[in-house]
Formats: structure tokens, C-alpha cells, sequence
């Protein structure tokens, strides 16, 4: 199956391929980002669309796809949280911030594994991974959710209800 | 070549100080030293990345004066105290400079070796006794040397994905690789078609072909010969045979005319495996998978195994003293004018001496052999899928290889044509030959390795040898005399084909007093101003240019460009 | 996109000189090119535009501009490495990958001061010849790297990029590349190869030193953003007016950023060396935590090896040398690498007696387990390994020699590998193993020291999980 790619959305990412005059490959991460944002995942299709347009083996993509955390290749869910796991964060509660947006979006990490790393709710709402370090240590536990950004988290009610 | 003297350095390796040309890799220093640095990622050919970290070694340079100090002494030599850096380099990817040293052999460098083994070996499978790679795998050699004997590994290891089909050739073990990317580099800067790549990253990083796609270029297999550890494998190859028990011949390839040298490997009289073997002015390191794989025929069952003389519609086993005999009495009667002989330009400089003695003796009136063309890949594979083309112009004379055989199938449908020996040629199948013309002679004697549809129309059907039960010597496309060396014998009665011209000669009243393929060479060198001087020793395992041909091999051009651009080693 | 909303902007400490985070917090300031014009913005741009661009160099090199990514290499010094003679196009990067555990100084400047990072790299691309520039933005900055675009057009419109700047017919583009959440994008030259659209696998050095063979092979600055927008400054103060702050050899000012157990965490630009670790932790950042006692302090990034609270540490040379507390140490590049760690990225992560310095290591083996890029085998294979075995001292299925093989571990990196991922990797594991040996041995199981010495107890301890 194609990829269908919307012409306003094809020609957002022919119009950042143009930032890239020395080299088209360059613009693997922003074409990647995307369709991301477009279709929530880097899908197959999406590899070799990305492949195609960029006029690279698909093989190139798929090394890049699969190195970067930032690239999902599974449907997250309507709103994806980054939760900070490293030093600062999880000093300041990161850990315990992750089971309670777990307990309170319902959302079961038993089967995350590295490859797998992402876990969704039941409704599908949410889903939730760890990132490591977000940059603003000074302000933790922080976390993601989609692109907005969300310091010194403590009330997992007042986060969550944000989003409908 | 110009008379330019490279700029030479001064290096010291393990406190023994040698000269090498500015720009040499270090590591390829140590080996002109005789110093082997062992390494995995490393390869002359490919671009470095400096990835296995094996070839660590302890560096040193002359010391920096601070301001106010004094500039060290140079001692008798010219040679200046070194000061040894405290961090290690890699050996494959830095250069030498003058006054530089080299210490493979420190605590520093085993301390780097012993690591590094240890942390490669951390996730590695410790599956040696079902590993197709044991005994020729770099890992296991070098923790023989390097390793510490014992694992300090607790863990669980990563699993990884096992025998995958990564093509229709190879196997891959994503729990042996080593990432050293050998494999990716190949089929990138080679080959030219990038279907391998890493997935994931960090410990957990599989070398991957993309879903969908195969490893499947008609230069795969190369891969599995740089593969340092047993993660890619040949099916052909695998479970067939344990490496130590096989002997190994260097020869050349006889599919095209590039001849590309390869070992091949056997036992007992079977042929297991063929690698290419390295030689930079002809395959550098690498050879067509449709080449190394095309021997499984050689010990199959189309082999023929003993003369035949054709009694009514079928075959019957002989003697080859009956044969040449039924042979000298057909001959008797015919005329050399009404002789026609089609010999082959997959045979020797040596057997085709043999042949033009043949022709001269038997007064022959018609001479060819049969052109065999493709495409050329733009690789390695030549048009020209003959291996001796250009011997059979310089020795048999023949300006125009294939173009008397329309003339010959004429000559025999008219009558002209009485009698025709095809030597180690298949007219049927490869010249376009039909059974009606062959009927029509009246002594038609065949010599060839395999019972092949040409055979059935023959008077006489001798066996002789193919590439792999002769030796010899052939001219490649780019005009370069190679050496083909026996690897095993031929089955039953099978005669090596030079032998079996001579016994043509001989039973047709002609003697010349050859008793073996270097006899007929020292004639060649008598007799051909081209080979005047020259010994199969001095030929030796890499032949040397004997003619100019105007043509080059492109992948070779290739790598030269490589070279010259520092790219690659070479 | 929800507008991003920091904690209540608060007055710079008195112990601060804000330089580079004049504007960051400040009453009335956003990120346009309006309010940044009114406050005197490009018009260093227009003086350096004026300059040759040896003479910037020079001005930057006579500053004593050290690099404030994390080595501290000299900027001047590295601008200086563009080879003469040169033929091939220039590239400037600024790196904006922000992801030293511990730091957060980018973050601010990006999203409220973008022009300050635009004109320093305006400059700073003159002084170089580059034409063409790129921030390689973290991917978890989204609202960043849009306000960044946003600065760029705005400053496109006023005439400071694009073609033929100020009239001095001077040429630039600078475009914004997003990462995609990797650590080793902010080593230079894995950044590169991510900007090549490779897997940032960091390349060897020789002969790919980013000032010869960059960006496309040709040659290639790379500064951290704090870095490039000192450049500014630099113009505008002058090199040597510049230098006069901080202290000799680790001039200027830089941002401290302070996380972990204090009272009131966060960022305070200070002049290099004028602060010591005990005013940042007491006076600055309000103490520790009621009733807590200092333990450790990671001074630079979670890279930079711990420092033990109760250790002494010896400066200076014969008659000048002195002994001090962790408390009298002058946050500076060279007592920071005297005290056996280093300044770094400037992330300060406190640690008080609360806490398990076996959790605490575990975490950062955690981290560099996940964010090794596993193109070489000492880091690939090293990371994971040291992350199990403190994954196993944290849960009480570790035996004490696992603590010397962790350590051993550690050391096999260090050193060895492409890229400086391996010291940052190994040197946090080294040191924790150093200072805090006989906590993490207590964290271990003696009794399960015989269960390894056998292979079916090695299968056993290996489930364990």
C-alpha cells in the first residue's frame, strides 16, 4: 500500500528539503519529522516514501528510523507523554510521576521492552514512554506531552485533564 | 612508472626503527615490518571507520619542548628520543610520521587487546563447536592470543536474531556479528547496492537487510569472505565441510577472461569451496558469486570417467589405447585438408601449444575455436567468458577466434570436411552445431570433461580433464600470463588435455618427446618471443603482464581512484 | 502548540553578571526582533560587519573564549584550524543539542533570547567565511526550534541574513535542523554525520577533524550556543575589555546550571571562578534541603566525575600549594580539572544524604547504556554491561566483586573509543567506584559470591533479571 501524502503536507517537506542544498540525504530527519507529525508513526510506507523522495535505499532510512528514540514505528496514542527518566528528574520524582500517570491513564508498562518502548492506555488516549534527559533539570520531574512542555509536574489530575 | 622517490619516513616499531613511504597506514607499517596488529573492521579496500578498536597501539612522537626548554638530542641515526603518548591510536586509520613510534607489543597495547576481546566476546554466542566460521574465525584466533581464558560475564546476553536469510546465497547471525561493517562497506563501495545496513542502536544494534529486499548481487558471497566472525555464512558452503581438513591450491578462475585468482578447497579428491584470493592487478579481492560456484559439476554425475568408441547408436567403455587406435585408423584415410580441429579458448597456453603442433603435424586445413560472449558486468565478469582467448591469438595463432566455424559446419555439409576432432568443446550446446551435421562426417572424436549432448554424435569420446585436473598457464583480458595450478585429479581414466593431444600425435605417427605440461612451456618460451625468459616460477602465484591488450578491468580502475583519493588503502 | 511558561521569572542573584541571560526572565522582554532592536540587538552584527574577519578571530582568540559545550577548547584556537588556502565552502553549526544530563542553559536562551544566538552566529559565520550555517536543535525543544525559525525569518526581513548583509554584499542562510532524541548528536562529529542524514556515528579523528573535513568533507565550525553568543559580546566589549571578566585563563562569564538536592535549583550566569561550589550551593541556591548534609556534586554534566563531600583536594604546586574544602572550589575550567573532574557543560547536580550513590550510578549507566550509539565495541559492549551490573547491585543481586569488574568495565572504555562518548560513559563509573566503594559494596551480596564461580550458578544469576 502507498503512502498517501496530503500536496500541502508534500510540499512542506519539498520546501524543507530546499534548506539542504548541498545534499537531499540531509533532509532525512526533517522529511522523517514530517510525516511523523502527519501520521503519528514512521510506518514502512513512510520509510519508503521518505526513501523515494529523497532517492536513497530504503535501508538508509530504516538505520536512521531505528537509531533516533524521537522516531515511533508503532501508533502511539492521541496524546503521547515523554516522561524525563534521568538523574535530576528522577531525583526529583520522574519515577514516581511515571506510575501515576500510568495509574491514572490507565496505561500498563509491564510489557515495555527496549525494543518496544512505548505503552498505550486502554482507550487509547494516552501513551507514555521514558526519555532521558529533557533539558531542564532545574525544574523537575518534567515531561512532554506531544510538543508541549510541562515543569515541575506534581498534579497528574491538572496535567491530564488538559488534554480531551 | 616515474623515478620519483616517495618521501620516506623514520618509524620505530617495537625498538626496531625501518623506513615506509610517508601517507602509510600504521598498521600496514607494522605489517611491512613483519609485525602483524590484529584487527576486524580493518580492510585494505574498504573506507575505515575505526570501529573494533583491536588495532590499538601505543604512540609515540618526539617530545614538545615547552618555551625555555631544551630541544631534545637526535642520537647517531638522526633518530630523536620519543615520547609515548598515554592514550592509545588505532593502527588502521592513522598514518606514520617522521620519527614516529610504534609499540605493539607494550602492556598498554595487550591491555587494550585483552579489553577489547573481552568486551567482544561479552555478547558474543559462545557456539564455536556449531559455528561454520570455527577455524577460520578472527574472533576465536585472537582470543586465543588476546583473550584472558575466563569469562566475567554475568549477564544475560542480548538476543538478537539467528539464521536469517539475508539472500539466496547467505545466512546471517545477528548474535555473532560484531558490527565491525565489513559487510555494509562491501556492498555500499563495491557493490554498489546498499540493501545491508544497522537497525536500533547502541548493544542492541542488528545488522539488518531491508524487509523485502535481498542481499542477491552476483558479488554477495564476498561478504561472507570478509565476514571476520561467522555471523554471514554460504549455504552452499555451510555444514559441508570443517575448514582444517581441506587443502588449499591457488589457482585462477576460468569462467571469464579476467581469471580472477582464487584458492580453492578440497579433500579427497572433492572440491568444497572456492575464495577469491587476492591479486591487485587482476580481482583485487573479490569475485563474481556465479564464478565460485560453479563447481559443483566437477564431482557430479555427468562426469565422463573413460574413453568411449561408438559401436550402432550407443557407447561402449574402452581402454585409451583402444581408443587412439580406433582413432589413428579413421585418420588414415582422410586427407589433413579434410580434417577439421575446434579446440577451445578455456584451454592452456600449454595444451594449445599441443593443439597447433597437432594441426601442423596432421596437416590440418581447417583450425577454430568457439567464442563464448556476455555482458561485461562492469565489475569483474568479462565479456569474454573464455579464460584464454588471448592465448588462443598468441599461441594457436588464430587472429580471429569463431570466425572459421561457419566455414567448417559448410564445409562438412558439402563433404569437404571428412573428419573433425573437438577438443574440450561442447559444438552442440555452445557452437550451434546440430546432429545432422555431425552425421554427416566420417570420424568425429570429442574430448571434454562431461558427457555433454555433443558426445552423443562422436566416434571417439575421450575424457579429458577439466580446469580443476590441470595446470597451466593462460593470459587474462588485460594481457596478464597467470598461472592454473591442478587441484585435484581427474575421475577414472581421465587424462589431462594436453595429454590427450599428445597421444593424438603420437598414435598418428608423430612424437615430440613431452612429458609434461612444463616441457611444453619451456617450448613456449623457445618458440613465442612473448614468453622468451620466462619460467612458471617467475610467473608465480600472481602472473605478470605479458602482452598489451588495451583493455582494464573496471572495478580495479575503480579502487585505483579509491586509492588515489586516500579513500582506501589498496 | 501551548506557549511555553517557565516558573515564575525571578531576579538575578547578586552573586550573578548576566551577559548571555540579560534578557532571559526579564520583566517585559519576548523573543521578537522589536524588543530586540530597542535594546541596542544587531548592533554588534553592524560593527563586526565592518571588521576583517581576522580581526574578529583575533579579537575572540585575545577574549580567551573557551568553549562552553563541555571540553572548554579555546573558540579562537578552533576557528584558527580552518585551513589556509582553502577553496571548499566554510559550514557553521551551532549545536543546540542540549543534552548533557544536568544542563539546561540552551534551553532558555533559545526560547527567550533567539537573536542574541542569531547575531553571534552572524558574526561568527563572517569571521569564518561560512555562508551557510545550521542549529542542530534537540528534538525535545519543539517550541524552540519554532521560535527559532520565526527569529531567523524576522531577521531575514530585516535585512542581517540573506544575500549581500548590511551591504557588504556578505551572503547567509542559516536553517534549523531538528535531532530526533540522541545524546551523541551533541558530539561534533556525530552531529554532522546526523546532519549528513547518517546514523550519527562519530568519525574518527584523524583525519576527520570537523575543521578540515566537516560537513560534507569540507571544513566546519561547530560551537556550543552559549559559545556563539558570546561572540556578541566579545564585539561588543571588545576582546580584551572581555577577558577581564571571569578569571585569568577561564574568562568571562558562564552559566552555571544547578540541579538535585538544594533548596531553589536553577541556572545563574557567574563570572568563570569568581563563585565557589560552597556560595553557589548556600548562598545562591538557598542551601540544601532542611536537615540534609551534603554528599556529592557532579560539577560539569553527569559526565564529569563525582566529587565527594568530604574530600580535600589539592591545589597548586610545591610552596603554592594549598588544601581545600569542595566547598572553596572555585567553579573554573582548570580547578575543576585540578580537583580530578571537570567544569564541563556547567551542570551542577547536587546530591545529599539522602540518597544511594548505587541508584545514583545506576541511573547514569542507564542513561549511557540507552544512548551509546554502538558503532565501536568498547562503548557498545561496555555501556550495556555496566548498566546489568548496576542494575543488579541495585536490586541486591550483585556479589562485591561485581563492583571491581564494574570498575573494570569502565576502564576498558575510557580511552579507547572514537569519540569522547566513552569517557563520558566510563569516567562517571570510575568515579563512583572510587569514592563511594565501600556504599556500593554494601549494597552488594557477599553470599552470592560463590553462586558465580560455577557455570550453572552463572545461567542462575544471569535470570535473575
Amino acid at each position: 500500500m502507498a503512502l498517501e501524502v496530503p500536496s500541502e503536507l508534500e510540499k512542506e517537506i519539498d520546501d524543507r528539503i530546499t534548506h539542504y542544498p548541498v545534499s537531499r540525504r540531509s533532509a532525512v530527519l526533517p522529511v522523517l519529522h514530517a510525516l511523523q507529525h502527519h501520521f503519528g508513526f514512521i510506518s514502512e510506507d513512510s520509510v519508503e516514501w521518505a526513501a523515494a523522495k529523497l532517492e536513497l535505499e530504503p535501508i538508509k532510512v530504516l538505520e536512521v528510523v531505528t537509531f533516533y528514540p524521537g522516531f515511533r514505528q508503532s501508533a502511539p496514542g492521541k496524546y503521547h507523554i515523554r516522561v524525563c527518566r534521568t538523574l535530576s528528574c528522577a531525583m526529583a520524582g520522574s519515577y514516581e510521576l511515571m506510575d501515576s500517570i500510568c495509574k491514572k491513564a490507565e496505561i500498563d508498562r509491564s510489557g515495555v521492552t527496549h525494543h518496544d518502548p512505548i505503552a498505550v492506555s486502554n482507550d487509547g488516549k494516552f501513551s507514555i514512554e521514558f526519555a532521558e534527559c529533557l533539558a531542564s533539570c532545574g525544574t523537575g520531574p518534567v515531561c512532554l506531552v506531544e510538543d508541549d512542555f510541562h515543569e515541575a509536574v506534581t498534579d497528574v489530575d491538572a496535567l491530564l485533564s488538559q488534554y480531551k | 612508472m616515474s623515478d620519483e622517490k616517495p618521501d620516506l619516513v623514520d618509524v620505530q616499531i617495537d625498538g626496531e626503527w625501518h623506513q615506509f613511504p610517508k601517507g602509510t597506514r600504521m598498521i600496514e607499517a607494522c605489517r611491512q615490518a613483519s609485525v602483524e596488529v590484529p584487527h576486524y573492521c580493518y580492510h585494505p579496500k574498504l573506507t575505515s571507520p575505526g570501529n573494533c578498536r583491536m588495532c590499538l597501539v601505543e604512540m609515540g612522537m618526539p617530545p614538545r619542548p615547552h618555551p625555555g626548554e631544551a630541544t631534545p638530542e637526535a642520537d647517531e641515526n638522526g633518530h630523536l628520543p620519543i615520547s609515548w603518548m598515554p592514550r592509545p591510536v588505532i593502527a588502521c586509520a592513522n598514518t606514520v610520521a617522521p620519527n614516529m613510534g610504534i609499540r605493539t607489543n607494550s602492556e598498554l597495547t595487550e591491555d587494550c587487546r585483552e579489553g577489547v576481546m573481552e568486551l567482544l566476546l561479552a555478547n558474543h554466542p559462545l557456539d564455536c563447536p556449531i559455528c561454520d566460521q570455527a577455524g577460520e574465525c578472527t574472533l576465536q584466533e585472537f582470543s586465543v592470543e588476546h583473550g584472558q581464558g575466563e569469562s566475567h560475564f554475568r549477564e544475560q546476553k542480548v538476543k538478537k536474531p539467528k539464521n536469517v536469510d539475508v539472500g539466496p546465497r547467505i545466512r546471517l547471525d545477528d548474535e555473532r556479528c560484531i558490527m565491525c561493517s565489513r559487510c555494509v562497506r562491501f556492498t555500499d563501495e563495491i557493490a554498489d547496492d546498499p540493501v545491508l545496513g544497522f537497525t536500533d542502536r547502541g548493544s542492541h544494534t542488528v545488522l539488518t537487510v531491508y524487509p523485502g529486499k535481498e542481499l542477491a548481487n552476483n558479488y554477495s558471497l564476498n561478504t561472507v569472505d570478509i565476514c571476520p566472525v561467522g555471523a554471514l555464512t554460504s549455504n552452499d558452503f555451510r555444514f559441508q565441510m570443517r575448514v582444517w581438513f581441506m587443502k588449499e591450491v591457488k589457482t585462477i578462475d576460468v569462467n571469464c577472461a579476467t581469471g580472477s585468482n582464487i584458492t580453492v578447497y578440497q579433500r579427497e579428491g572433492q572440491i568444497y569451496r572456492i575464495t577469491p584470493r587476492q591479486n591487485n592487478d587482476v580481482n583485487s579481492d573479490w569475485m563474481p558469486d556465479s564464478h565460485r560456484l560453479n563447481f559443483h559439476w566437477i564431482n557430479g554425475e555427468d562426469r565422463l570417467t573413460d574413453p568411449m568408441v561408438k559401436e550402432g547408436n550407443s557407447h561402449r567403455i574402452t581402454s585409451w589405447q583402444e581408443a587412439l587406435a580406433t582413432t589413428a585408423d579413421k585418420l588414415a584415410g582422410i586427407e589433413g585438408s579434410e580434417i577439421a580441429v575446434i579446440a577451445s579458448a578455456s584451454m592452456t597456453n600449454e595444451e594449445l601449444l599441443m593443439v597447433n603442433r597437432l594441426v601442423k603435424h596432421l596437416n590440418v586445413g581447417h583450425v577454430d575455436t568457439v567464442p563464448r560472449e556476455g555482458e561485461n558486468d562492469n565489475y569483474l565478469v568479462a565479456a569474454d567468458r573464455n579464460p584464454n582467448t588471448n592465448g588462443v591469438k598468441l599461441v594457436l595463432g588464430l587472429d580471429n577466434p569463431g570466425s572459421q566455424l561457419d566455414a567448417i559446419k559448410k564445409g562438412i555439409k558439402e563433404g569437404r570436411i571428412k573428419a573433425l576432432l573437438c577438443l574440450q568443446e561442447n559444438l552442440v550446446d555452445d557452437a550451434g552445431f546440430d546432429g545432422e551435421t555431425l552425421d554427416k562426417l566420417d570420424f568425429f572424436l570429442t574430448a571434454h570433461p562431461i558427457a555433454n549432448p555433443t558426445a552423443d554424435f562422436a566416434d571417439v569420446v575421450l575424457p579429458g580433464g577439466c580446469w580443476a585436473e590441470k595446470s597451466g598457464t593462460m593470459i587474462n583480458v588485460a594481457g596478464r600470463l597467470q598461472r592454473l595450478n591442478k587441484v585435484i585429479d581427474g575421475p577414472g581414466q581421465t587424462l589431462e588435455p594436453w595429454e590427450v593431444v599428445r597421444d593424438l600425435i603420437q598414435v598418428t605417427g608423430g612424437g615430440n618427446g613431452i612429458y609434461s605440461a612444463l616441457d611444453i612451456f619451456k617450448q613456449l618460451t623457445e618458440e613465442i618471443s612473448e614468453f622468451s625468459g620466462l619460467t612458471w616460477g617467475r610467473i608465480g602465484d600472481l602472473g605478470l603482464p605479458l602482452i598489451e591488450t588495451g583493455k582494464t578491468i573496471p572495478l580495479l580502475e575503480r579502487e585505483k581512484e579509491r586509492i588515489t583519493q586516500g579513500l582506501i588503502v589498496g | 502548540m501551548s506557549q511555553i511558561k517557565y516558573i515564575a521569572g525571578k531576579e538575578p542573584h547578586a552573586n550573578e553578571t548576566r551577559v548571555i541571560f540579560k534578557n532571559v526572565d526579564r520583566e517585559s522582554w519576548d523573543p521578537s526582533i522589536e524588543t530586540y532592536l530597542q535594546d541596542g540587538g544587531y548592533d554588534q552584527q553592524k560593527k563586526a560587519f565592518q571588521m576583517e574577519p581576522g580581526e574578529i578571530t583575533a579579537e575572540v582568540k585575545t577574549a580567551g573564549l573557551r568553549g562552553r559545550g563541555g571540553a572548554g577548547f579555546p573558540a579562537g584556537l578552533k576557528w584558527s584550524f580552518l585551513p589556509p588556502n582553502n577553496d571548499k565552502p566554510v559550514y557553521l553549526i551551532c549545536n543546540a543539542d542540549e543534552s548533557e544530563p544536568g544542563t539546561f542553559k540552551d534551553r532558555y536562551i533559545i526560547h527567550q533570547d533567539p537573536h542574541q544566538l542569531i547575531e553571534g552566529m552572524a558574526i561568527s559565520c563572517f569571521a569564518v567565511g561560512a555562508n551557510l550555517a545550521y542549529i542542530y536543535i534537540r528534538e525535545e525543544f519543539p517550541e524552540g526550534a519554532q521560535i527559532l525559525e520565526t527569529a531567523i525569518a524576522e531577521a531575514h526581513r530585516k535585512g542581517f541574513l540573506g544575500k549581500d548583509i548590511l551591504g557588504t554584499g556578505f551572503e547567509l542562510e542559516i536553517y534549523v535542523h531538528r535531532g530526533a532524541g540522541a545524546y551523541i548528536c551533541g558530539e561534533e562529529t556525530g552531529l554532522i554525520e546526523s546532519l549528513e542524514g547518517k546514523r550519527p556515528y562519530p568519525r574518527i579523528k584523524p583525519p576527520y577533524f570537523p575543521a578540515a573535513m566537516g560537513l560534507y568533507l569540507c571544513p566546519t565550525i561547530v560551537n556550543n550556543v552559549e559559545t556563539l553568543c558570546h561572540v556578541k559580546h566579545i564585539i561588543g566589549m571588545g576582546g580584551e575589555n572581555w577577558s577581564k571578566t571571569g578569571t585569568p585563563n577561564n574568562t568571562g562569564t558562564r552559566i552555571l546550571c544547578v540541579s538535585g538536592d538544594v533548596e531553589k535549583p536553577g541556572y545563574f550566569e557567574v563570572q568563570v571562578g569568581k563563585v565557589t561550589l560552597g556560595e553557589l550551593i548556600n548562598d545562591m541556591c538557598g542551601g540544601l534541603k532542611a536537615g540534609r548534609k551534603l554528599k556529592a556534586v557532579i560539577p560539569g554534566g553527569s559526565s564529569a566525575k563525582v566529587l565527594r563531600a568530604d574530600e580535600t583536594f589539592k591545589l597548586g604546586k610545591d610552596d603554592d600549594a594549598k588544601e581545600i574544602s569542595i566547598w572553596d572550589i572555585p567553579m573554573d575550567f582548570d580547578t575543576l580539572a585540578a580537583c580530578g573532574s571537570m567544569a564541563g557543560s556547567g551542570g551542577v547536580i547536587i546530591m545529599d544524604d539522602s540518597r544511594s550513590m548505587s541508584w545514583v550510578i545506576n541511573n547514569l549507566n542507564n542513561f549511557y547504556a540507552h544512548e551509546s550509539c554502538g558503532q565501536c565495541t568498547p562503548c557498545r559492549e561496555g555501556s550495556l554491561w555496566m548498566k546489568k551490573i548496576t542494575d543488579r547491585v541495585v536490586a541486591g543481586k550483585a556479589a562485591p566483586s561485581d563492583i571491581d569488574q564494574l570498575d573494570a568495565v569502565a576502564r576498558n572504555i575510557d580511552g579507547r573509543t572514537i569519540c569522547a562518548f566513552g569517557e563520558a560513559a566510563s569516567w562517571p563509573t570510575e568515579s563512583f567506584v572510587a569514592k563511594f566503594r565501600d556504599e556500593l559494596i554494601a549494597d552488594t551480596n557477599p553470599e552470592l559470591e560463590d553462586a558465580f564461580v560455577n557455570a550453572e550458578a552463572l545461567t542462575a544469576a544471569a535470570n535473575l533479571k
